[in-house]
């Protein structure tokens, strides 16, 4: 049987009775409601609640009992609440005793108003600078430990660069070789179809060695890397700093940069060129496979092509920018992960933060050294 | 009190659970009794928090049967399953609140899963359980990560009382408070269990917990169970439950109990 609750009011001599019947549940709290916002009592009669009917009561029941009798109290009715079972009196006690509160009004969101957007544009920029304006520090204090290194080698730890250098280099092998030769694949086969039309298929060739050996090879992958290792490091540290280890270590004295954050960085400044050599090596394979099936560009004719049209240039404008956007990953990732507090949500949202400002901040990168490398004509 | 079949709210028959090769319980009876308060002890690895696991569905045994409120819990259907959970609420041992959500907002969780009202009442319902669980009134609005770890468990019970459940599950409620929190703690949990009419199920490592609120206690040992009252726990030999009561702790939680209910015969007689 479903729980049910009335109420009747009664307007009697000596004053109004409210007549009330059933359960009085959580379940039966929102008709109870509606009921009582119906009531039209006269002010300054007295009222009579009488519970005698009231089967079950929890503590919405309880409250919209007390509620009842404070609402009417404060217009001026005197109240009084009569016939309560024994049983459901230290309920009703109970309830009473945590006074009568108020619901704290919702706040609403300060952006909701033209004011307040722009205030929040206001702050969001100010967040940015300061975010950019710490990350700048961060770099500063790695540097100085790692200047710190270049006097006292011995301190380096090899074993866990090493392991780092395995981690985001070795292990990243297959993801980053297959997408690269995906996408040397599918550049090769849209080129082919623009090209053919002028009857230039073989200037593909040029297309695919100029922009994978740039561009596209290094930009891929420093995403994918950024990605996989960023936001890993942003993770491991964060998860640290959320057992307390960081801590551990400072009191044990051994400085967390050392430890952590510059064999991560080396490592990944070490392997990101090599990586990138394989990708580029890889991109041009799935190109050139992709040439002989569409536009029978066989091998030979595919090399000879490409070394008319790059030159090593080519290549190292590529790879030269590889420790740059791995000090770049590495350095974000471990900052943010530094920043987590001992919450593990916010190990989730850093390491989110992380990948995305790691991508941000390569890409702005690589315009800049676009910009600098056409200044410098090469 | 004769006991009929309604007196017991949970009934747990040859409960078996593994975890690989490692069996935790091997065939645990325990009957619980309606408005009792049931503290389960035991030794790390135990498995006192499996057993809460189990018994509110969150873990699956390899064995036995699990009743709550008269519904075979394992072999019962999704809505008589739901049905039972909403006459049970359960806290988790550091509160386990929504972090995206206040305290207020983690309240009407279950009762806007469960019930139909306009959100006024709903603030109000929820307000009036934040006094219940003795928050102040301004930790309604505040978030999870802005409470302190005694505020979080309070606020945590209060999402558990939300729909003013007739079981509630604790687990370590009193574990990481200071002495002084965990005491009120205990009363506040005394103090509810009156007025609401609950069954309190709750694992615990808390000496003076069980000695202040406990009506009946549950001891895992050999991974099997052993409920009994406390004075019968305390004349028992087994060497671990010995070492459990007569050890420092015990014998000081113990007197400490002696003396309140001395104070109080006191007081009854003044």
């Amino acid at each position: 049987m479903a729980p049910a609750a009335t109420l009747l009011a009664a307007d009697e001599p000596d004053g109004v009775v409210l007549q009330a019947d059933g359960d009085w549940l959580v379940a039966t709290a929102a008709e109870i409601d509606r009921t009582l916002g119906a009531l039209n009592l006269p002010q300054g009669r007295p009222v009579k609640i009488d519970l005698a009917r009231v089967e079950r009561l929890d503590t919405a029941g309880a409250w919209l009992v007390l509620r009842t009798e404070h609402e009417l109290a404060g217009r001026g009715n005197t109240v009084t609440i009569t016939n309560l079972r024994p049983s459901l009196k230290p309920l009703l006690d109970q309830v009473r005793a945590t006074g009568h509160v108020e619901p704290l009004p919702h706040p609403v969101p300060a952006h909701h108003s033209l004011i307040g957007f722009v205030a929040r544009i206001g702050e969001v920029t100010l967040l940015i600078l300061r975010r950019g304006y710490r990350i700048l520090g961060f770099a500063g204090l790695v540097a100085e430990t790692l200047a710190g290194l270049c006097l006292h080698p011995s301190r380096l730890r090899r074993a866990a660069t090493l392991v780092q250098m395995e981690r985001s280099g070795l292990d990243a092998m297959p993801i980053t070789g297959l997408l690269s030769f995906l996408i040397g694949v599918v550049i090769a086969y849209q080129g082919a179809d623009q090209l053919r039309r002028f009857g230039a298929e073989i200037y593909n060739v040029n297309l695919l060695g100029v922009g994978v050996l740039r561009e596209l090879g290094v930009l891929m992958a420093s995403i994918v890397i950024a990605g996989r290792s960023g936001s890993a490091f942003t993770a491991e540290i964060g998860t640290m700093e959320v057992n307390e280890e960081i801590d551990a270590l400072r009191t044990l004295g051994l400085d967390p940069i050392e430890v952590l954050v510059v064999p991560r960085l080396l490592g990944l400044v070490f392997t990101l060129p090599l990586i990138v050599f394989f990708v580029d090596f890889m991109g041009l394979l799935g190109g050139a496979l992709m040439c002989w099936a569409v536009l029978d560009i066989n091998f030979q004719q595919f090399i000879n092509q490409l070394q008319t049209s790059v030159s090593g240039w080519t290549l190292w404008v590529g790879v030269i920018k590889a420790p740059f956007f791995a000090a770049i990953i590495a350095m974000v990732g471990c900052y943010e992960g530094f920043n987590v507090t001992r919450s593990a949500e916010s190990v989730g949202r850093l390491t989110t933060q992380a990948v995305v400002e790691a991508i941000f901040l390569v890409i702005v990168a690589d315009a800049v050294f676009s910009v600098a490398f056409s200044v410098l004509r090469i | 009190m004769t006991q009929t079949a309604s007196d017991i709210v949970i009934r747990v028959k040859g409960l078996v659970n593994r975890f690989g090769s490692q069996t935790v319980h091997d065939g645990i009876d325990l009957e619980v009794r309606r408005g009792e308060v049931i503290g389960i002890v035991g030794g790390s690895g135990t498995g006192k928090s499996v057993l809460l696991r189990t018994i509110v569905g969150l873990n699956r045994p390899a064995a036995g049967s699990i009743e709550v409120l008269g519904q075979d819990m394992l072999n019962a259907a999704t809505a008589e399953r739901r049905a039972v959970e909403r006459r049970w609420g359960v806290l988790f041992q550091d509160g386990a609140l929504f972090s995206s959500l206040t305290v207020a907002q983690n309240i009407e969780v279950p009762i806007k899963e469960h019930c139909r009202m306009p959100a006024r009442l709903m603030d109000e319902i929820a307000a009036t359980k934040v006094g219940l669980v003795r928050l102040p009134e301004s930790a309604a609005d505040k978030f999870p990560s802005q409470l302190s770890g005694g505020m979080r468990k309070r606020a945590g019970l209060a999402r558990a009382l939300a729909l003013d459940p007739e079981i509630v599950f604790l687990d370590e409620p009193t574990a990481g408070l200071d002495p002084i929190a965990a005491a009120d703690f205990d009363h506040l949990i005394r103090d509810l269990k009156g007025s609401l009419d609950l069954t309190v199920f709750m694992v615990t490592h808390d000496l003076d917990s069980l000695f202040a609120i406990c009506d009946r206690v549950a001891v895992l040992v050999d991974k099997k169970i052993r409920v009994d009252t406390l004075e019968a726990h305390l004349r028992d030999d087994h060497p671990w439950i010995h070492s459990y009561f007569h050890g420092p702790r015990g014998r000081a939680a113990l007197a400490a109990e002696a003396r309140r209910e001395g104070a109080g015969a006191m007081a009854d007689r003044a």
